[in-house]
């Protein structure tokens, strides 16, 4: 059993991450950070903690010492703090964008401002398990990942790792996604009389998790993805549908292999490819609430086009789903303790 | 329990000790309805499927 601290506790990604870790068979959750909330139990702001937990917000003030502190501050702020927030706990888990790219100058373009600590960006281990899993077992440190980039790299993870996907052309990954991404401050976009039932394309172009992207896959070359994200009526969930061209003539069995052959051993990682049925493909809906990342496909053998898919829950392997099953890894737990949970439907 | 091979998505599937030739079975990994044509050796062909439209 470890002790566990969450920072930054107050938003729906340290939300879902206290639900997740409050179950979790090896935690012991011992404190959660809000500024702004201290003093008020966890349920106040979390509904759904209540009678989960007697632990109420404390600032960072009050933090203690303890074996593993989660971040899940805004954008920027880890950064700002990170080796005080190291110095009390050996192991650090950043939910945020802050520890997920490894060159400095490649964060300073995309987030539009330089690190503040690039010292630390080699300390910490992409915190994607399916792509990253040898690196974290035992790791001391991982960031988090990117709800956008995950599904995008998940979409693209099977094919690109087979060398059966081009790279030679520019990979358009459309995303619809839920409102939750845009966090629980409340702006004018997402008050509900403006964001309720909308179709709206918000990042056209030049999404910033495309640098995180290309990292990914930065030991097969140059990847020119270009990501497109319209916000649809969902709280949770992303769908990445990526538009590429293969070779024509593939068979389905060669494509049935290659993603075998990257996912049969990823727990988290399903394959949904149906001849028949409403459930054909990946759909946000069905792994809302879990840990799960669905991926499938659509191939023409006549011309080549294919569509890449691949479905999460944002706030889950988005999220704070990857960031326990880091921890998992890095503590040597197994690596689907407090995970292995299915969805619910309808 | 014997296994044959899903001819459309490569799966092994296995075959129930008492199925029948001409029994129809579901590929677990992509769900195509499957024919048994042969026991001994196993072997599934796809069975003909009624196409939907999903209302497109």
């Amino acid at each position: 059993m470890i002790r566990v601290g969450v920072v930054g506790a107050s938003g729906y990604a340290g939300g879902e991450l206290l639900r997740l870790l409050l179950s979790h068979p090896q935690v012991e959750v011992t404190q959660a950070t809000s500024e702004s909330s201290a003093g008020k139990y966890l349920y106040q702001l979390h509904p759904h903690l209540r009678g989960r937990t007697t632990l109420r917000f404390v600032g960072q003030a009050g933090l203690t010492p303890c074996d593993l502190l989660f971040l899940a501050l805004p954008h920027g702020e880890a950064q700002a703090r990170i080796a005080e927030y190291a110095a009390l706990a050996p192991r650090l888990i950043d939910l945020s964008a802050d520890f997920r790219l490894r060159d400095a100058a490649v964060y300073a373009a995309a987030y539009g401002e330089p690190h503040r600590a690039p010292e630390w960006l080699p300390r910490f281990v992409y915190g994607l398990p399916e792509i990253n899993r040898a690196a974290l077992i035992g790791a001391d440190k991982a960031s988090g990942v990117g709800c956008n980039a995950t599904a995008t790299i998940l979409a693209l993870w099977a094919l690109i790792r087979a060398g059966m996907l081009p790279l030679d052309q520019p990979i358009i990954v459309d995303l619809k996604v839920g409102s939750s991404e845009a966090g629980r401050t409340p702006t004018e976009s997402s008050h509900h009389p403006a964001r309720s039932g909308v179709v709206r394309p918000f990042a056209l172009t030049g999404h910033r998790h495309e640098a995180e992207v290309r990292q990914a896959f930065a030991d097969c070359g140059a990847l020119d993805v270009r990501m497109a994200i319209t916000s649809v009526e969902l709280v949770r969930g992303a769908a990445a549908a990526a538009h590429v061209t293969l070779p024509t003539g593939l068979a389905e069995k060669d494509i049935w292999a290659a993603y075998r052959s990257a996912f049969s051993a990823k727990p988290f990682v399903r394959i949904v490819h149906e001849k028949s049925g409403v459930f054909r493909h990946p759909e946000p809906r069905v792994v809302a609430g879990t840990n799960y990342a669905d991926v499938g496909w659509e191939y023409d053998p006549e011309t080549g086009r294919a569509v890449l898919l691949c479905a999460i829950d944002n706030l889950g392997k988005g999220a704070a789903g990857s960031a326990v099953q880091c921890m998992n890894l890095m503590c040597g737990f197994d690596e689907t303790d407090g995970l292995t949970f299915g969805g619910f439907y309808p | 329990m014997n296994t044959a091979i899903c001819p459309e998505c490569g799966a092994k599937i296995s075959i129930p000790a008492d199925a029948l030739q001409h029994e129809l079975i579901t590929c677990p990994d992509c769900g195509a309805e499957l024919e048994i044509i042969s026991l001994n050796p196993p072997e599934l062909a796809l069975a003909p499927q009624v196409e939907e439209d999903w209302g497109e």
